[in-house]
């Protein structure tokens, strides 16, 4: 796990994750977008708490390693200000079939994102600006899982 | 009994507090007890089952005991990706 102010650059990451008994390889990048929730959106912020990003984040990769046979997997996640079409995740897993790099790749994106102490302002065309809530609080009852009774 | 702990904010809890940083003096014995405490304090209206908590740098559940000298750490829904 990796928590960077440089660019992410997913060829060279990419690289990082060949080896001779992996046959697939998945990606996942996540990107800055123009438009949420009907707000035309100028650029991003992200406030990441580094000491337990990397120590969740890692736990996340140590949970998908053992949960799926796979070969490598890294994550790396954007800090600061980005701008729209910036890459502002990176998620790879390398393994001998492609089953289990689909499914570790999914699994180390989808709990990064509800775990992770990393917030999102959006600031907005209008000059306005707002916090993003976890996609997943406007689903009425839901509760995050705590990371310590996991 | 009442505890002295170090409470720090971030995100949009830092902007409700004013504060990224504070130290209280309160009589709680859990992380949600202080929460409650807290949220009436700063005027937040975030449930407590959106957010999550660290103590002395290790994630937590809401019914950790707290103890004299903790640094207690609030996070806010978090939204990464």
């Amino acid at each position: 796990m990796r928590i960077t102010t440089d660019v992410i650059e997913p060829d060279k990451l990419r690289d990082e994750l060949c080896d001779d008994r992996a046959g697939a390889y998945a990606a996942f990048e996540g990107w800055i977008r123009n438009h949420n929730d009907g707000e035309d959106v100028l650029r991003l912020e992200y406030e990441v708490y580094g000491p337990l990003a990397l120590k969740e984040g890692e736990k996340v990769i140590a949970e998908a390693r053992r949960k799926f046979p796979i070969i490598h997997a890294e994550c790396v996640h954007r800090e600061g200000m980005l701008e729209i079409g910036e890459c502002a995740v990176w998620v790879g897993v390398s393994s001998a079939h492609r089953d289990e790099a689909f499914a570790a790749c999914r699994y180390i994106i989808d709990q990064v994102k509800v775990r992770l102490p990393i917030w999102k302002k959006e600031h907005y065309v209008d000059g306005n600006s707002g916090w993003v809530n976890c996609e997943r609080c406007a689903v009425h009852g839901h509760e995050h899982p705590q990371a310590a009774s996991s | 009994m009442s505890k002295k702990l170090t409470v720090r904010y971030f995100a949009g809890f830092r902007e409700h507090a004013g504060t990224g940083e504070e130290s209280v003096e309160l009589d709680v014995s859990t992380a949600a007890e202080l929460f409650a405490r807290l949220k009436h304090r700063h005027g937040s209206a975030e449930p407590l089952g959106h957010c999550k908590v660290a103590i002395n740098d290790e994630m937590a559940d809401w019914d950790s005991a707290l103890s004299d000298g903790d640094v207690v750490l609030l996070f806010p829904p978090v939204a990464g990706g």
